[in-house]
């Protein structure tokens, strides 16, 4: 069964986003993601400074199986990046709401609220099959 | 096993003709500044040695001409040998590409009326024969849309519209040719999401790119309605002939509404198919799109065949390939359809939907869950594994491992990506009953397998010249050099 940790909000889309005493919020793939892409063999991130509009697709990832764009969930700056990625994309499916997140934003207005709850996330996956 | 790269069966001062005479050309009329000192690092082994290296990597190989091959998406019909000959005959074989064109009437005639039959098989007016891949006759296609709106002043349009059910391909091809991508959804009957479309068209539509039947191994039933939205908006529509097969001789891609076609001859028409190529992915058009097809293009007037160039094309988005696209490969696929006549198109598509129904109808009837069941497949069909792989931990790459022990090719695996542990399934219409009775029989017994050991399936292929591939490493670190006899010091790890 797939984790998801309790205090992050949730897309559709499989991305997590947890906001920072700094206002700033981090963007990784769920752990449900990870498990049904397989094990990574390459991640493509946003540059820093760009800025993204929400739901717009800004970084890849690909396993063996597949190539799959990461959409924004919230509108923002990037203001960082995960660089560790580069050489290891498989902490991606390690540990995807720890090393393996995938970039940080400076949000346009914090409206990470209306995104999923960790309990909505997981019935949305559960209905999903 | 291990089987040694030919560099491994070298020895020193070995010779490919051991018995004949020893004696070596000498070369004497080179300047000795521009003789090479070092020897290159040329494999040193008898003639005896090199065709038994090469014969036995042919037989590890699965082919058509050995294995049922049902690999969704990729028609691996049988080619027949018919085709081979004629296209080999000396006269083809033999003319130049530059020769006169008064000398080579017989081969021009024949690649117009191949031109010709397309133009019947397509609906559409007129055909190039020049784009040598699935992915060059894409590429033609949509660089054509975007030259027509360019002709027209209309530089606004920067958008083709791709559902995500298509080829990946097809997003490729729109971003080579400069276009931003907009995805639009499937519905779950696997029917384009018509309100999205409706929403997703404007100003900005420079087309849309579409297979149909889809990849999903549906005919998009609204295709009508579908191609109406698109050219309201002032796009135009590309047909994706990878899945020609299913349509051949009942329903024309110009009658759905598109503008350009192309097709991979080496699918529908049956030419080889596999190892890179050579391939073939003629685009056909119709009069919208008919000046800026890619040339040359074969004429015919009072005088006989010609070329027709950038001169009688002035609009043309130009030259693919040299010459005339891969001739061998198109000769072939005009013998194929000779022989079959429109009569015979007709039982191909029948033939091919009908093999793909039955084999579904047997597979459901084994417990397997058809992606679609309340549709009827086209050409081929999807299974989806997702129940198999929660309750056994077995997926469906471990049935294509497993198929491969028990003598067929697998199917597509992990595509279209929108439905989970799927199989793309694709018989084609050269494969008789009981070889499709035999694959189905094959996948029921590694159903039943996985419910009482999954281990065993978990280390499938056991048969095969090489086991389980770590295809993470592969993707990561792909190396396919031969590093063992390097002049410099291999620095690579």
């Amino acid at each position: 069964m797939s984790d998801v940790q309790a205090g992050l909000r949730y897309t559709r889309d499989h991305e997590w986003v947890r906001t920072e005493a700094d206002g700033t919020v981090v963007v990784g793939i769920t752990d449900h993601a990870q498990h049904q892409l397989g094990e990574l063999v390459f991640v493509e991130l946003p540059d820093s400074g760009r800025t993204l509009t929400a739901g717009e697709a800004c970084a890849v990832v690909e396993s063996v199986k597949a190539a799959s764009d990461v959409y924004a969930p919230v509108a923002g700056t990037v203001v960082a990046t995960n660089a560790a990625l580069d050489g290891q994309p498989n902490l991606v499916n390690a540990s995807p709401f720890g090393d393996g997140w995938l970039f940080r934003l400076k949000p346009d207005a914090s409206d990470a609220s209306r995104l999923l709850d960790a309990a909505a996330y997981t019935d949305f996956i559960a209905a999903e099959g | 096993m291990h089987e040694p790269v030919i560099f491994e069966h070298s020895r020193p001062g070995r010779r490919a003709s051991s018995h004949a005479g020893h004696e070596v050309a000498r070369v004497d009329d080179l300047p000795a500044d521009q003789l090479r000192v070092t020897p290159p690092a040329l494999p040193e082994i008898s003639e005896l040695q090199a065709v038994r290296h090469f014969t036995r990597l042919s037989q590890l190989n699965f082919s058509i001409d050995t294995h049922f091959y049902p690999l969704g998406s990729c028609t691996m019909k049988y080619n027949p040998r018919a085709a081979n000959r004629l296209a080999m005959l000396p006269g083809f074989l033999g003319r130049h590409p530059l020769g006169p064109v008064e000398h080579g009437q017989g081969v021009l005639a024949c690649l117009w009326e191949l031109q010709e039959m397309l133009k019947a098989a397509t609906g559409m007016c007129a055909v190039s024969l020049t784009p040598m891949a699935g992915a060059q006759g894409e590429f033609a296609g949509v660089a054509m849309i975007r030259a027509y709106h360019r002709s027209r002043g209309d530089e606004a349009r920067r958008v083709i519209i791709v559902p995500d059910a298509a080829h990946g391909t097809n997003p490729a091809t729109a971003t080579m040719c400069g276009y931003d991508v907009r995805e639009i959804p499937t519905d779950s009957h696997g029917d384009v999401d018509l309100d999205a479309l409706r929403a997703a068209v404007g100003p900005d539509t420079a087309g849309i790119m579409l297979t149909n039947p889809s990849t999903l191994g549906v005919f998009e039933r609204r295709i009508e309605e579908l191609a109406g939205i698109v050219h309201a908006a002032g796009g135009l529509l590309y047909y994706d002939g990878a899945n020609m097969n299913a349509i051949l001789g009942r329903v024309l891609p110009a009658a759905m509404g598109f503008d350009v076609v192309h097709i991979n001859l080496h699918k529908t028409f049956s030419t080889p198919h596999g190892g890179g190529g050579p391939g073939s992915g003629i685009v056909a058009v119709n009069e919208r799109l008919a000046p800026f097809l890619p040339v040359p293009v074969v004429g015919r007037d009072a005088d006989g065949y010609r070329w027709l160039t950038e001169r009688e094309l002035p609009l043309s988005i130009g030259r693919l390939s040299a010459f005339m696209g891969n001739a061998g490969i198109l000769l072939r696929a005009y013998v194929y359809m000779r022989m079959l006549g429109a009569e015979g198109m007709r039982r191909v598509s029948g033939y091919a939907t009908l093999n793909a129904n039955y084999l579904m109808t047997k597979l459901q009837a084994a417990g397997f869950e058809a992606a679609y069941p309340d549709r009827r497949a086209s050409h081929e069909f999807i299974v989806s594994l997702r129940k198999v792989a929660k309750e056994t931990g077995v997926t469906a790459m471990d049935f294509a491992k497993a198929l491969l022990d028990r003598g067929y090719h697998a199917p597509t695996t992990y595509f279209p990506l929108l439905v989970p542990e799927c199989l793309l399934i694709e018989p084609t219409e050269t494969e008789s009953l009981e070889e499709l009775d035999g694959f189905a029989a094959a996948l029921a017994g590694i159903r039943e397998l996985a419910y009482r050991d999954a281990g065993e399936l978990k280390a499938a292929p056991r048969r095969m010249p090489v086991r389980r591939l770590d295809d993470v490493r592969a993707a990561r670190d792909l190396d396919v050099n031969w590093h063992g006899r390097r002049a410099t010091p291999d620095t690579h790890a």
